[in-house]
């Protein structure tokens, strides 16, 4: 359980968050929602520890978001930024590899080894383990990254705005998988996302913000909802139902 | 093994290797000027490459190098400061004043780089060599005025004919420093993925900038006191280990340490030989090689390595 209390964030005089109190369940994916600027990275930032907080206070299963936990909280949290964008030449096992780093302060041992052989398996990474990242196409290298995280064997998993620059394919790979380490590894997802869409259909529960406060919070179908598109997001689209899935008509 | 053997029989002074056994003088000969001139070079050799490698990380940026960057020109500095206002102080006191202005610079460089667009990444080295050419101009131009030119031009050029016993001892510290950054390589090359990257496996970014920055200073200021600048070597031997074996620091560094000491020592010899019995500074063939292999890195630069 992610809690944020009284959370207050200014980038000079702009006031980005204002007063965000909210508490993110365990298990199962949790998508932050909102139009552009909402704060919904900001609060992402803070959560993920990029951003030093001005004021209010973070807990993660109880264990404060602060500097002194840096060690403990990268075996509890493992984040992947909106841009990750590497100047270095690595293969893929490395990368994972380093993913063992806070376990084993990069001395990997029988058990940081299988690790690393599982979390190439599961997603289907075997076979390109040696392959430089840069050799690899976008939607490889995104789940090379999310392999980095699953071999960080942590129970919370973040991602910014994953879905960025992916093809339709490879956007719902990346959900699927997703959607498999709630499901299957008992894993808590935290997602930034854009698309209210993909939002709706993959996740459990939704976190609406708008001008830097928490504006509702619910399960898909109680949100995503015409009213929902045209306060927060001020444009009238249609949603329908899919079966049980709303859509938003673009 | 083969090179160190070469190099300590080149030289003004012929010498053969039964006569270092038999000969008391070849002996000194070898022990005095030979023998510290090889370890100088195969020192610095390897631990600006080893700085280069580590400075192209923290500063993410492929074509960036200490000795064109500011760090090697911040040390010169440094000196013509000590040189001038206390010229008595002992040599560790003259180091650490040396390292200090090596380190502001860096600092300082890595400060402008920051705000430089990420998307720009040949916009760096520019600014690099600007930068590093304002603060040794600024060297020069003090010099200049307190009549000292001769003086930084040894500090601004690496050469290695100066070498003796006695007077490349500091140089070990080097060697010491590049051992340390190897013990904690794995954190330069996370530190190399990014902030974010870094915070997420737990690193404490910050420190291990400061960290890098200061070993990159010392080794800089220690080679620019006993031997002078010597430029490229932390240039072209980081690109080409990357290009063929990555990034992962703890399986490249010693690989990229052996190339660095490998390099600087043939351009040691070749300066040696080319119009024996005179020497060409060691400065002058890195320079020269080293320009030759920048223009062919930034041309033949595969599209997807950014």
């Amino acid at each position: 359980m992610i809690v944020v209390e009284n959370l207050n964030y200014s980038v000079a005089s702009a006031q980005i968050l204002t007063d965000v109190s909210v508490t993110l369940p365990k298990g199962g994916i949790t998508a932050l929602i909102g139009p552009n600027g909402a704060g919904k990275s900001s609060l992402f930032s803070h959560i993920a520890r990029l951003l030093p907080m001005q004021s209010g206070r973070i807990t993660v299963d109880g264990m404060d978001v602060a500097p002194a936990n840096r060690q403990a909280l990268a075996r509890k949290l493992a984040i992947l930024p909106q841009q990750v964008h590497f100047a270095t030449r690595l293969t893929v096992k490395e990368l994972v590899q380093f993913g063992r780093y806070p376990h084993c302060q990069g001395r990997l041992g029988a058990e940081d080894h299988e690790m690393v052989e599982a979390s190439l398996a599961a997603f289907g990474l075997t076979a390109l383990a040696d392959r430089f990242l840069d050799t690899l196409s976008g939607g490889q290298r995104h789940k090379a990254h999310v392999a980095m995280t699953y071999a960080q064997d942590t129970g919370y998993l973040l991602l910014d705005e994953p879905l960025n620059n992916l093809d339709i394919a490879a956007s719902r790979a990346l959900m699927t998988l997703l959607r498999w380490l709630a499901d299957e590894e008992g894993k808590t997802i935290v997602i930034v996302l854009h698309d209210i869409n993909f939002a709706a259909h993959y996740a459990d529960h939704l976190v609406v913000l708008k001008d830097g406060r928490i504006e509702r919070e619910g399960s898909p179908v109680d949100m995503v909802t015409g009213a929902l598109l045209a306060d927060v997001f001020g444009t009238d689209a249609q949603v329908a139902l899919v079966g049980a899935t709303p859509f938003v008509m673009p | 093994m083969v090179l160190a053997a070469i190099s300590l029989f080149v030289g003004v002074i012929s010498l053969r290797p039964s006569e270092v056994l038999h000969d008391s003088e070849a002996f000194g000969l070898m022990l005095d000027s030979r023998l510290p001139r090889t370890l100088a070079a195969l020192i610095a050799g390897a631990a600006l490459a080893v700085c280069g490698m580590i400075m192209q990380m923290l500063v993410r940026n492929r074509f960036v190098e200490p000795m064109t960057a500011g760090t090697g020109q911040g040390a010169a500095l440094g000196i013509l400061i000590v040189v001038l206002l206390f010229p008595k102080v002992s040599i560790l006191v003259k180091m650490s004043i040396a390292t200090a202005t090596a380190l502001l610079s860096s600092i300082g460089f890595l400060l402008i780089v920051r705000r430089l667009p990420p998307a720009q990444p040949l916009l760096v080295p520019l600014v690099a060599m600007i930068y590093g050419g304002i603060i040794g101009a600024g060297v020069t131009f003090v010099a200049y005025q307190w009549d000292m030119l001769q003086y930084i031009d040894t500090w601004l050029n690496g050469d290695f004919s100066g070498v003796m016993r006695g007077r490349y001892e500091l140089l070990w510290i080097a060697a010491l420093m590049t051992v340390l950054i190897y013990v904690i390589a794995d954190q330069f090359a996370i530190a190399g993925l990014g902030r974010d990257a870094s915070i997420n496996l737990g690193l404490n970014y910050d420190q291990v900038m400061i960290l890098g920055l200061l070993a990159i200073s010392v080794v800089a200021a220690l080679t620019v006191i006993s031997v002078g600048a010597i430029p490229f070597v932390g240039l072209i031997v980081p690109n080409i280990i990357s290009r063929r074996f990555g990034d992962n620091l703890r399986a490249t560094l010693p690989l990229t340490a052996l190339c660095g000491a490998s390099l600087v020592l043939v351009s040691d010899i070749i300066g040696r030989v080319i119009r024996a019995p005179y020497e060409i500074p060691v400065g002058t063939v890195l320079g020269v090689l080293g320009a030759v292999v920048f223009l062919w890195l930034l041309y033949a630069r595969p599209k997807h390595a950014r």
